[in-house]
């Protein structure tokens, strides 16, 4: 039995990387500080739904094959087609990262990643205007005014408010927090805390959640308490919310409305409505009054902003009204990146090409031009002839119309688990769990970069993304140099 | 290995006194030698051609966090200057902040094998260093941000120079880097909470110290670690006018440090530190009196930071100069603070000719270039991509080599900066020796590299062949014909081994990454106490903070002996 300290778990884009983990006969049996979703990973990555074996579809079916037999397969689909897409990349690492683009270079095809569907406007708004940011630990240490907008980290980044936000403690804002939550959670479980902090919310002075109806009827509450504050944006009352010191709740999809309402209340200008956004004007007010006032905060946002009506502008509107409020005091704004790596993909693909997503190398060259040369644009006009899935699952999550234009074609999927892509595919290559069998490195939603490691080792045979590429690229030029052999020969 | 000999050039090797003189260079195994058996080498003929070391660059933003947010932001930037693939390169994107490819190749093109990045958040040294290895061609070696970072605040505060030695050499070889790097010292911790410091000896809230605490604790305990750069420094309110009155304030602070005739500390980016003037209406330069001081002490380096007049993208760690730069421009802004240590910030900037200030940036690094007596003291730059793109370097050398071309480009600058210019007065023309000290000698020779930077026996076989005939054509007026030489190596050579043919990459090499393993009598205690204060100090634990080895692809660690 070992322990295995200071593993950073592999699942959101909260990056946490203090998680012990107890292995034993090569299998994970104990994890410890990670939340529910890191813990059931750990615990349950080798569940039914993980693919044995490489398999290549023949007579409709999938039937397994030799590794070699695969990845000559994939290499060959790869080498000859003319528009290939290599897609996925968010959940794997940046050194699988890095032969992905040269993969996507030596055939002439399109890299993208799941950036297109999530937080690709947030991309597009901060080449429009720039973002004012920081990394996680400047929040921690230094924020009094907390602002998640369209986003539920209680949810979906369970540690995000305990390891870098409002529960945490830091150099210029204490909290009672922290010792808190140390306390019960060494003394109980998940759900324990769970109850425990929402009976401490409401234990705190002056911070008390506003719900929907209340707000309508309760005067506005001072947002002008002590030490950190914690104000929710949503169009729905999450987990989150039920925790803020203030929650507002905006009608769907008017959230453009609503940051364009305080960005007029911050230049001190008078809105002559009762309501923006089913908000009453007051209560912005309120918000706005915290925002100029704060020393430090901070809006993080996730894809209640990016994937609602306005988009790509709501998130331009969230990142000027956080120029302008750098004019009055310390502002930043970070978006709330899902998967684990997806940070990383942006990162990494940039570095080499000089784009973040949706790179088309097609003319020999790396080209750039969303709503043309991302996946989804190509998919949906049907242009690919072959279609390379590495760690996303497009089948489950794409508008059916590039789905099945992506099932049409050649599909290759590398993944470790039987997920809806998979069954499409006419090669799958199993692969080993990045940052739990193969190591590599990651990027957090604040780029800070964090090793993975490899804490068992994969099943019998399983290699790890980042060497099934490798020899798919080195299969691909020795198919290409054979070609052109021949070619001089004839 | 490959024996090389390079026949009969023009050989400008300033470290050793070779000024122009005809002779051979033998390379055998990666170096230089004395000589090597002729029949069995390969000879290049440089009969008529320049030979100098491989160029060095002692800074130049090319790779990590900073660099990289610059690219994203950027792609208006990429489309008007796109590489192809081709059988040995790979493809990428140019102008002012190129993928890591290319930036490779460019500088290997013209004759460069050696750069410094000179701004490394520590948090994020690997990424620094996954780009320095994606970075063809060089060595390289980078700095990490020291001059905020709060241990160093807090020990220089409780006056305990020892311990301070002590973690600045944990955290140099921690990060892999190769020197003290300090941006608006105090500044930066001040702009967590979006101040700033406007003196050497304003006081950083909270902590107790000033900027000249930190520069000069900073120079002494550069010192003490024997480290072979010395501390390297972006000054207080730099990019502001009247800042030259802080910068003598910052030579001043430095005297105090100094012994003998050795530098203690190197000024980067004069420019952008050298402004007189109360406000940006009566901004003019201060290259007067920074280089008369500068004249009279021995203590100083700098590099210029030359201003090109095109479209750039700035990008320092002085998060809030790029503010002020935000609020001037009202262009897209990033600002990236770094928790425990730094901050950040990009803009991206249209240096015009016809702008009074622009054109009067652009003048100031010349002048300072130019009144600077000793060239050992200067070294050519753009401060890549701030001042410009790294790629106009031949551009600077023409400016400096010749009076008639910056006549030239002076004549089209706005009229009150023409009036208020200094270079009318210059009659300095540089050499090709000169040249060859600002852009390679003087740099590896400031950098403590003593394999780079000279073609003696032993040295790195690192070297750059021009197509420059010095017996043949007045440098000064055929300005024109150098600016194209420099720009496009007939050769470059990197340990030994050709790399570019006339222009053309004509092999792909890695290039080492070289950082310092400084060892000092006791090192850091890495106990629980310290990985508590660590969990205190950052969001990461403490083992996940190093760069690990398998981080840098080609490490070359220089073993350090420090005096603590
Ligand atoms: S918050 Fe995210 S990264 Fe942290 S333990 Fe939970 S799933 Fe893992
Ligand atoms: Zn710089």
């Amino acid at each position: 039995m070992v322990v295995v300290k200071s593993v950073t778990c592999p699942i959101c884009g909260s990056l946490c990387d203090d998680i012990e983990l107890t292995i034993e006969n090569n299998e994970v049996v104990k994890v410890k500080n990670g939340c529910a979703l890191c813990e059931s990973k750990f615990l349950g990555y080798k569940g039914e739904h993980r693919i044995k074996t490489p398999l290549i579809r023949k007579d409709g079916k999938l039937m397994p094959v030799s590794l070699d037999e695969a990845i000559h397969k994939a290499a060959e689909i790869l080498a000859n087609a003319n528009y290939p897409i290599l897609y996925g990349w968010s959940s794997t690492s940046c050194e699988a990262q890095r032969i992905g683009v040269e993969l996507a270079e030596e055939i002439g095809g399109v890299i993208d990643n799941t950036a297109v569907v999530c937080h690709g406007p947030s991309i597009l708004s901060v080449q429009e205007v720039g973002i004012p940011t920081c990394t996680l630990g400047q929040i921690r240490h230094r924020a009094d005014l907390i602002i998640y907008w369209g986003c539920d980290p209680w949810s979906a980044h369970p540690r995000h408010l305990e390891r870098y936000t409002a529960f945490t403690e830091g150099r210029f804002e204490k909290s009672d927090w922290k010792g808190y939550i140390q306390k019960v959670k060494a003394a109980a479980g998940k759900k324990k805390i769970e109850s425990a902090v929402r009976r401490g919310v409401v234990k705190r002075p002056k911070a008390q959640p506003m719900l929907q109806h209340e707000l309508v009827n309760a005067p506005p509450p001072t947002l002008m308490k002590e030490g950190r504050k914690l104000i929710v944006v949503d169009a729905r009352k999450s987990m989150t919310a039920e925790m803020a010191d203030y929650f507002i709740q905006v009608e769907p999809n008017k959230d453009y409305e609503v940051m364009q309402a305080i960005r007029a209340l911050i230049r001190d200008q008078e809105l002559d409505v009762d309501k923006v956004g089913g908000v009453p004007v007051e209560y912005l007010e309120e918000v706005a009054d915290a925002m100029v006032n704060c020393n430090f905060g901070v809006i993080f946002f996730g894809m209640g902003l990016t994937q609602t009506a306005g988009k790509f502008r709501n998130i331009e509107v969230a990142i000027s009204l956080i120029r302008d409020l750098n004019k009055r005091t310390k502002f930043v704004i970070m978006p709330m990146r899902g998967h684990f790596n997806v940070t990383g993909a942006n990162v990494v693909f940039t570095w080499q090409s000089g784009y973040p997503y949706g790179v088309d190398f097609s003319l020999g060259y790396p080209r750039y031009n969303p709503g043309e040369t991302t996946c989804m644009d190509i998919l949906l006009r049907g242009e690919s002839d072959a279609t390379l899935v590495i760690a996303a699952d497009p089948g489950a999550t794409f508008p059916r119309r590039a789905v099945e234009h992506m099932a049409k074609t050649p599909l290759i999927v590398i993944d470790p688990h039987m997920n809806a892509t998979a069954m499409l595919g006419d090669v799958v290559i199993p692969s080993a769990f990045v940052g739990i069998e193969s190591e590599g490195t990651a990027y957090r939603m604040d780029h800070v970069p964090l090793p993975l490691k490899k804490v068992v080792d994969p099943p019998k045979g399983l290699l790890s993304d980042e060497e099934i590429l490798r020899r798919i690229l080195e299969e691909v030029r020795a198919i290409k140099a054979k070609k052109m052999r021949e070619a001089e020969a004839a | 290995m490959t024996e090389l000999l390079i026949k009969n050039g023009f050989v400008f090797d300033p470290i050793n006194g070779i000024n122009g003189e005809k002779m051979d260079i033998a390379v055998k195994n990666g170096k230089i030698v004395k000589s090597v058996n002729e029949r069995k080498a390969k000879v290049i003929d440089a009969t008529g051609l320049t030979v100098m070391p491989g160029g060095v660059d002692i800074h130049t933003h090319i790779a990590g966090a900073e660099v990289n947010t610059g690219r994203l932001m950027r792609p208006e930037d990429h489309v008007k200057d796109v590489v192809r693939k081709t059988a040995l390169t790979r493809s990428g994107v140019g102008y002012s902040v190129p993928s890591t490819f290319v930036t490779g190749y460019r500088y290997s093109k013209m004759g460069y094998t050696m750069i410094m990045n000179p701004s490394m958040p520590p948090l994020e040294a690997k990424h620094t260093h996954e780009e320095l290895n994606d970075t063809p061609m060089l060595d390289k070696a980078t700095y990490p941000l020291l001059g905020d970072w709060w241990f160093v605040l807090e020990y220089l505060r409780k006056g305990d120079l020892t311990e301070c030695a002590r973690y600045v050499a944990w955290m140099i070889a921690t990060t892999k880097g190769y020197a003290i790097k300090i941006v608006n010292p105090g500044g930066l911790e001040s702009w967590g909470f979006g101040r700033n410091v406007r003196t050497i000896d304003d006081q950083v809230p909270y902590f107790g110290i000033t900027p000249r605490d930190i520069m000069c604790g900073l120079a002494k305990v550069n010192k003490m670690l024997n480290l072979p750069h010395t501390i390297h420094v972006h000054t207080n309110n730099l990019g502001l006018p009247g800042n030259y009155l802080t910068t003598l304030d910052t030579m001043r602070a430095l005297e105090s440090v100094a012994t003998g005739d050795k530098p203690v500390a190197h000024i980067t980016h004069l420019q952008f530190s050298s402004f007189a003037g109360n406000d940006w209406g009566t901004m003019r330069s201060g290259a007067e009196e920074i280089t008369k001081y500068i004249n009279a002490h021995n203590h100083l380096t700098f590099d210029m930071g030359q201003v090109i007049f095109t479209d750039t993208t700035t990008m320092t760690a002085d998060g809030p100069f790029e503010f002020t730069l935000y609020e001037l421009s009202g262009h897209k802004w990033v600002n990236s603070d770094v928790e425990t240590e730094t901050s950040g910030g990009i803009i991206p900037f249209h240096y015009k000719r016809n702008n009074a200030v622009n054109a009067t940036q652009w003048s100031i690094a010349l002048e300072l270039a130019l009144l600077v007596k000793d060239p050992w003291k200067m070294f050519l730059t753009t401060d890549h991509p701030n001042g410009g793109p790294f790629f106009a370097y031949p551009k600077i050398i023409a400016w400096l080599i010749s009076k008639r071309a910056r006549m030239a480009t002076l004549k089209k600058c706005h009229k009150k900066a023409q009036k208020l210019s200094l270079l009318p007065s210059i009659k300095r023309e540089f050499t090709l020796y000169d040249i060859a000290i600002v852009t390679r000698a003087g740099q590896a020779k400031a950098l403590g590299l003593k394999d780079k930077g000279h073609l003696g026996v032993g040295a790195d076989a690192d070297i750059a062949i021009y197509d420059i005939n010095p017996e043949k054509i007045d440098i000064a007026k055929k300005y024109k014909a150098v600016r194209r030489a420099f720009g496009s190596a007939a050769y470059t050579i990197k340990d030994g081994e050709i790399v570019v043919k006339d222009g053309e990459i004509v092999k792909h090499v890695d290039g080492r990454t070289i950082w310092l393993d400084v060892k000092t009598a006791e090192q850091v205690k890495v106990d629980e106490e310290m990985k508590r204060r660590f969990k205190e100090y950052w969001t990461v634990e403490y083992d996940n903070y190093p760069v690990f080895d398998h981080y840098v692809k080609v490490s070359c660690p220089l073993t350090i002996k420090a005096d603590v």
